[in-house]
């Protein structure tokens, strides 16, 4: 066992943990933080997207003990502090991009950096950007319209030629 | 002016809040306390004897609480089919035993032998790795055909050949044989329909508990429809009446028809709870769910069509092999039977049909119902073959669609179904102005100015939804009925709960169902939740399948509303001291007709609830009603579905540029919802016919067992989606007028893509007459050098 202590959505978190315990395991069975979900064995479905000090993370591919000391996020720290919808899960249900909800966290936590990285994206380079995190409901048509109306940009014309 | 309020409204969707903040729970998330883990030791092999299993090292590893093999299943019923389908001689199909853990051999890798129960997870990996088993190999049966032959090995050592039925349908055979006598022209075609793997996002999780002092079992499930596992793992496997088991099916991430069926796994969690006396949880990896959950399509297909001199359809047969995979699956008989030859018709008028089907076993997953099941299948034949004769006559694709449209309804087909209502000319004009018809040489030479190669791809689709009327399909061989059920309940103070046995997982049934509601009632959405997926609370249902929920269940749910408002008016006459008849609703207020006396919603709920000044002689307190929905009718949405690709001429790859979607659906109560349906529909007929395909080799092994080898669709595969709803033909016989739109997208879709690739590769004068899907790289490729 080993002892590791982080900060998880701003708080401090202290946990003896077995040296191959998965973050998806330390956040979903330690801290009951079940928002960040487990979609595939194989790190390419995205839905246990984290942040690790301000990266997104495939939580299935990094161990607890590796983020002994870092800053980091899930999607139950995502909202803002009065627990309305932030920017990006509030243009996801302006626009419908989520059906089931499953993939709809790690896609959460994937547009956080693509639009803390790139403020103003293109439709190219949010699919490019989203490469890692699959959705089998929405046919991603609403979720890049999401991301693109979060950074701010008229959507009003997609798809209407 | 969009609507904002009731049947119509675009409302945003309330179940996204707690999925957009971490809050949704899905099975995976229930813990109970004192729970086990429980791993499945599967079979790696298509097919052996199982010659011994010696558990004792497994059982002495720590923390295992026991190990329970095929033995522990003896004398305990299998998993049963739903749907008996008798073959063209009048003999029931052959229905081999499926039991919920090996029985002496195993059929298909990942076929269940032992499981483990331990304190963790990891010692329960830990420990089936312990296990001493030794498996005598034998050849395994793949191919369908080779399957067929005299001197394959069996499936199933009882039987006396891997043939599950050889079912013929449709009309007479001199008709059909008339037809292709007289034909002037007849179009011959000879495809795959690739098998799929669902992939909801969320793999299968069974958690069961026992509470032995009141003998009570609970089973929380990624189902699709808690009360038919309740149903069937009640009474045909374990014997446990429904008052002593609950199932529940919270928040579940996505089906698509791989969770409407039983599996194995919830029985044993539900079994070995009982056994051991503590819960039991089973979470799927995903590697599992490709080796255990249900497959779909796979169909190898040979499909003709026979046109007079004019180009008029005159007859259409098909011959069609349908993989069961190793054992009948729940729903698997009717997939291709019920659901694929009632659709042979298609939107046309060929007054000669004939379907014959025959089902085989394999040593594969079992395969049945997935997006569309049958339907997918019908229309990707039928849409191809019309595409391939339009070639071979040198007539426009759409030109010969519009001049064998069916356009006066209600249409009864040659294949036994009666199409209520639909517009095909108006879909496709719709269609025809949506993609620009016109502009496509305009595009096509801006692609050819790049090197590439664009093609137009269009087709036509119908499909029946919301499958009834019970006694109709109890005479085709359903062993449920198909009815739904929802209970209204009004509470003192206005508020509503309806209990529906639909469940929503992914449609977004708890914003869309109050919709309705609220609109019959004349108040606000927000006083009306939805409450579903949990047998202990919902009278009954048949669940989430085959785009029925609105058509069955909603209907179901109108039903009560209406009783309520019948009830409520009685209430309100007598509060108002006038006659029933004059009390009129709208707008949340009860008027009395000619005066100006009103009752609010509110005051005549309360009443009923606290009855001081009450008809108590003539009705009952309290305002709670219940109804069961039993259709009169399939539904039949229809539409027009247009792709426009480019292929790269060097590397064979396809990318879509352009998709335009013209559907029916009838009446619509939340547009947005409808749309968003419809985009997913899309993007897995994309993924069918450009990425996707669950592979075994000649072994039987499973190749593509993980997203590192089957090609999900990605963001980057798809485009924008056109979409348009605004031809609508209402049903005639639900209240509702609506006709489903869950499973449209992945119906309509894959013709127009193999379509568009096919104009491409011709117009650029490459002679090709079908490419299989996935239509990949290497084969267009392949197709382009001849």
């Amino acid at each position: 066992m080993t002892k590791v202590t982080m900060t998880v959505n701003g708080k401090a978190v202290s946990k003896e943990v077995r040296g191959n315990m998965l973050m998806t395991e330390f956040l979903r069975d330690e801290l009951h933080l079940t928002g960040t979900h487990v979609g595939c064995d194989t790190s390419q479905c995205g839905a246990c997207n984290i942040h690790v000090n301000g990266e997104t993370v495939k939580g299935c591919t990094i161990f607890a003990a590796e983020c002994d000391g870092a800053e980091v996020g899930t999607i139950e720290g995502q909202a803002n502090a009065d627990g309305s919808l932030n920017v990006i899960q509030q243009a996801f249900q302006d626009h419908h991009g989520l059906q089931c909800g499953f993939c709809t966290p790690g896609m959460v936590m994937s547009a956080a950096t693509l639009l803390k990285e790139n403020p103003k994206p293109t439709e190219a380079e949010i699919r490019h950007y989203l490469e890692g995190n699959i959705c089998r409901c929405t046919g991603y048509h609403n979720i890049v319209k999401a991301i693109m109306a979060a950074s701010g940009q008229d959507v009003s014309t997609i798809a209407a030629e | 002016m969009p609507k904002d309020h009731g049947i119509g409204a675009a409302q945003k969707r309330r179940e996204d809040v707690r999925f957009l903040t971490g809050a949704g729970k899905y099975t995976d998330d229930i813990n109970v306390y004192g729970q086990t883990y429980c791993h499945f030791l599967r079979s790696d092999v298509a097919h052996g004897k199982i010659t011994s299993i010696d558990t004792s090292a497994a059982e002495a590893m720590p923390g295992v609480v026991r190990i329970f093999t095929g033995k522990d299943f003896e004398g305990i019923g299998g998993l049963p089919c739903g749907w008996q389908v008798t073959d063209k001689n009048g003999d029931p199909m052959k229905e081999p035993p499926h039991p919920v853990l090996a029985q002496g051999k195993v059929r298909h890798v990942g076929d269940p032998i032992c499981a483990v129960i331990a304190e963790t997870l990891d010692q329960a990996r830990d420990a089936a790795e312990a296990i001493e088993l030794e498996i005598e190999e034998l050849p395994a049966v793949v191919d369908m055909r080779a399957a067929l032959e005299s001197g394959s090995a069996l499936v199933h050592d009882e039987l006396t050949d891997n043939l599950c039925y050889d079912w013929q349908f449709g009309s007479d055979q001199a008709a059909v044989d008339k037809a292709f006598a007289d034909a002037a022209h007849v179009t011959t075609l000879e495809l795959v329909n690739n098998r799929l793997v669902a992939n909801p996002m969320e793999p299968r999780v069974a958690v069961a508990e026992y509470a032995r002092a009141n003998d009570e079992s609970t089973l929380y499930t990624t189902s699709q429809n808690p009360h038919v596992i309740r149903l069937l793992m009640g009474a045909f496997v374990l014997g446990i009446p429904e008052h002593k088991l609950r199932v529940v099916a919270p928040d579940v991430g996505g089906g698509f028809g791989t969770k409407i069926f039983h599996y194995a796994e919830e029985a044993f969690v539900t079994f070995a709870a009982r056994q051991i006396n503590r819960p039991v949880k089973w979470t799927s990896t995903r590697s599992e769910a490709f080796m255990s959950d249900a497959h779909g399509r796979d169909h190898v297909t040979k499909i003709e069509l026979a046109l007079d001199a004019e180009n008029n359809f005159i007859g259409l047969r098909t011959d069609t092999l349908a993989n069961m995979g190793a054992y009948l699956s729940t729903f698997s008989s009717s997939v291709p039977t019920w659901l694929h030859g009632t659709l042979m018709a298609g939107n046309y008028k060929t007054p000669a049909i004939q379907v014959n089907v025959k089902a085989v076993f394999t040593n594969t997953v079992p395969v049945d119902a997935y997006r569309g099941a049958g339907r997918p299948e019908a229309t990707f034949q039928l849409e191809r073959l019309v595409d391939k004769a339009a070639r071979e006559l040198g007539v426009d694709p759409i030109k010969l669609r519009r001049q064998n449209f069916i356009e006066s309804f209600p249409y009864a087909t040659p294949v036994a179904v009666e199409y209520d209502t639909g517009d095909y000319v108006a879909t496709m004009d719709k269609l025809e102005e949506m993609i620009d018809v016109p502009g496509f040489a305009a595009r096509r030479a801006e692609s050819e100015a790049k090197g590439k190669l664009r093609g137009l791809g269009v087709n036509c689709y119908i499909e029946a939804c919301g499958i009834a009327p019970s006694n109709l399909v109890g005479q085709l061989g359903a062993r449920a009925g198909l009815y739904d059920a929802a209970t209204v309940r009004v509470n003192a103070t206005g508020s509503i709960s309806v209990m529906v046995g639909a469940h929503s997982h992914g449609q977004g049934h708890e914003t869309a169902f109050p919709q309705v509601v609220a609109d019959m009632l004349g108040i606000d959405e927000s006083m009306i939740d939805i409450v579903h997926g949990d047998t202990s609370k919902i009278p009954f249902g048949m669940g989430t399948y085959g785009s029925r929920s609105l058509a069955v269940c909603g209907s179901a749910m109108v039903r009560a509303t209406e009783k309520i408002i019948n009830k409520a008016k009685k209430i309100a006459a007598h509060l108002m001291e006038a006659s029933e008849g004059d009390i009129e609703l709208k707008d949340g207020m009860f008027t009395v007709a000619g005066t100006d006396k009103s009752v609010a919603w509110g005051d005549v709920t309360l009443a009923a609830y606290v009855p001081h000044n009450y008809p108590l002689t003539e009705i009952e307190p309290g305002l709670e009603e219940t109804a069961f929905y039993d259709p009169a009718n399939f539904t039949y949405p229809a539409g027009a579905y247009a792709c426009e690709v480019e292929v790269d001429p060097d590397t064979g790859k396809v990318t879509i540029e352009r998709f335009a979607a013209a559907d029916d659906f009838g009446n619509v109560v939340n547009p947005m919802i409808v749309e968003g349906q419809v985009h997913g529909g899309i993007a897995q007929g994309i993924g069918q016919a450009l990425l996707e395909s669950c592979i075994y080799d000649a072994d039987g092994q499973l190749l593509s067992a993980s997203y590192m080898d089957y090609a999900m669709p990605r963001a980057g595969d798809v485009p924008f989606y056109m979409v348009d709803h605004s031809c609508a033909t209402p049903c005639t016989h639900n209240p509702l007028g609506v006709k489903g739109c869950g499973e449209a997208g992945a119906i309509g879709s894959p013709p127009a893509v193999v379509n568009a690739v096919l104009d491409a590769l011709n117009h650029a004068g490459h002679d090709v007459a079908h490419i299989d899907m996935p239509v990949s790289p290497h084969r267009v490729w392949k197709a382009m050098q001849g």
